[in-house]
């Protein structure tokens, strides 16, 4: 008897740890697909991927705080749009400018003096965000009125929890979408597999470049969003570590592949939050969560460095 | 059609193509041959805009074109076929020669243009679900040709069609050059290795040598010219 019920407990328990996992690593994703987009174009890391992330919680904030008297006008779903949307299309301008003005000009110079300009815009875009904003957490306001919906047993699911995966997942259907059934997706895949080859076939590489910021920052701005809804304390360092992991989800699902980000952005998510759940029963403070994405990015150096769904490109020649 | 004017190219400090000259005639086909790093890959790249000339003109069409990006001049049909035929290993075949005709509506045209590739290079046509870099090496040829087709193209220029293809493969591949020529009546200027086969196929030869134009003359001339003989054509 004892027994059964503990081990209902343990179930749900363990069901809700793994819902929790999904909902931080929908956003996980969201922010993975960026990095990995512009990995597939670019062949290096936007470092300073994560503060756009940011940039979209604080871009939702003073959306919310200007638009306020036409947002109270609005059903709740038709503000959290238009504050989504509005705020997407600010990061992914801000995105292409970053490229434009930032690493542009390195186009042909070696990749390590991108990276190291990325992590200077990376501080570029934090200090100012402090100077501008403030170095306290500020309050992000309640775009999605919270209820608690009833779940199976003793789960709690809330309906911001949901909207959250939801919105994630339709994002990242449009994008697949945009990837796989466009002609400027066509012309990002072409450009990640061969540069030379697609401005050969006519496609401007700058453009698809700018474009493919644009996309990836928009999705980071939305991941910034849905965040800031689920742990709703904004503040201008808060990309730091999203950024990092997501990064890691990147890796992990093998960069420069899209499907890869997405999956590792969920693993991330569902193993930190696992991790965090069951920290006592595994005898590590749950502070420990925070390097769990670490410990999975030197894993898969080690084990598998192209990533789960990483392919070794060959050339025929 | 296509006038190139004194070229130089440099990579850092290789100096790559010294004042190269050479003229292709509307209609034509022309070969450029030449050893192993001669320069004739690099020509082809200047004219299309990968890489930047230091000095000389290129001129197509009448118009100055000298450091135009590649994109424009495909819009303006001349499209380069690379050496290693680059292509798109993760895209379908059908997805690489939508990437051909990028720049063109999906029209009546396009769509009979597809045929026509489809009729010079059947094997493609059954293996349109296929990743391109599954193909084999003579079937990515075709392919790299068809893609290029694909931009409907006025001059072409084509960068080794025959490495590392069987010669069964290289004298279909060819011939379908010949009848692209023939039919279409687009010009080519073909860069070639292999010396023997680009002499037969064309009208007019240029020799280049480390960089420079040592010799031109129409084909047949130079076939039976004893320093091209010994040099390109072994004996
Ligand atoms: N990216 C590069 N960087 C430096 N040098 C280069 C580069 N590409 C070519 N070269 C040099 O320029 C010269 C001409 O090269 P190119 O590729 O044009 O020769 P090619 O005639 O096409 O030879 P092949 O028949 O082997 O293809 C060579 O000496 C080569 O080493
Ligand atoms: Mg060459």
């Amino acid at each position: 008897m004892t027994l059964t019920i503990s081990y209902q407990l343990f179930l749900e328990q363990f069901v809700q740890q793994l819902l929790n996992g999904l909902f931080l690593g929908s956003i996980y994703a969201l922010i993975a697909l960026g990095y990995t987009m512009v990995y597939g174009v670019l062949r290096f890391i936007n470092f300073a991927h994560g503060d756009v992330f940011m940039l979209g919680a604080f871009s939702g904030l003073y959306l919310n705080k200007w638009l306020a008297p036409m947002l109270t006008t609005l059903p709740w779903p038709a503000s959290v749009a238009l504050v989504l949307v509005l705020s997407m299309i600010i990061c992914g301008a801000l995105g292409i400018i970053i490229e434009f003005l930032a690493y542009r000009p390195l186009r042909d110079k070696p990749k390590l003096n991108v990276l190291i300009t990325a992590i200077g815009v990376s501080l570029f875009i934090e200090y100012t965000c402090q100077l501008i904003f403030g170095a306290t957490q500020q309050p992000f306001p309640v775009l999605i009125p919270k209820s608690n919906i009833a779940g199976i047993g003793g789960l709690t699911v809330t309906n911001v929890q949901v909207i959250v995966l939801v919105t994630a997942f339709a994002l990242m259907l449009g994008l697949r979408f945009i990837v796989m059934g466009t002609r400027l997706g066509l012309a990002m895949r072409a450009l990640s597999l061969n540069p030379t080859a697609s401005s050969l076939m006519g496609v401007n590489n700058g453009v698809v470049i700018s474009f493919t910021f644009g996309l990836g920052s928009a999705l980071a701005a939305a991941g910034g969003i849905l965040y800031a809804s689920l742990y709703p304390s904004i503040e201008p360092f808060m990309g730091i570590t999203p950024g990092l992991k997501a990064f890691v989800a990147a890796v992990l699902g093998g960069i420069g592949n899209i499907p890869g980000a997405a999956l590792g952005g969920l693993i991330i998510g569902v193993v930190e939050t696992l991790v965090a759940g069951y920290s006592q029963s595994l005898g590590v403070p749950s502070g420990y969560k925070e390097g769990v994405a670490f410990v999975i990015l030197i894993l898969i150096l080690i084990f598998k460095p192209s990533g789960l769904l990483g392919k070794v490109e060959r050339e025929k020649v | 059609m296509l006038k190139i004017d004194g070229l130089n190219v440099s990579y850092g400090s290789i100096k790559a193509l010294s004042g190269v000259s050479l003229e292709v005639q509307q209609g034509a086909i022309v070969t450029l041959i030449g050893a192993n790093g001669a320069g004739k890959s690099t020509t082809l790249r200047a004219v299309s805009g990968l890489v930047k000339a230091s000095g000389g003109t290129v001129f197509y069409e009448g118009e100055d074109i000298t450091n135009s990006p590649p994109h424009v001049l495909v819009q303006r049909g001349l499209c380069h076929v690379p050496e290693g035929r680059m292509v798109f290993s993760n895209l379908t075949v059908l997805e690489n020669l939508y990437m051909g005709g990028y720049r063109r509506k999906r029209d009546a045209k396009f769509k009979s243009d597809l045929d026509y590739v489809f009729g010079i290079f059947p094997r493609l046509k059954e293996r349109l679900q296929q990743s391109a870099g599954t193909l084999s090496g003579g079937e990515q040829q075709m392919l790299a040709i068809g893609r290029a087709l694909m931009s409907s193209p006025r001059c072409l220029m084509l960068d080794e069609p025959s490495l590392g293809i069987a010669p069964l493969l290289v004298k279909t591949i060819f011939e379908k050059i010949a009848e692209i020529n023939r039919d279409l009546g687009i010009t080519v200027l073909l860069v070639e290795q292999n010396a023997n086969l680009a002499l037969a196929a064309s009208s007019y030869g240029y020799v280049l040598e480390t960089g420079t134009v040592i010799l031109h003359a129409p084909s047949a001339e130079l076939r039976a010219n004893p320093q091209v003989r010994e040099a390109y054509l072994g004996g």
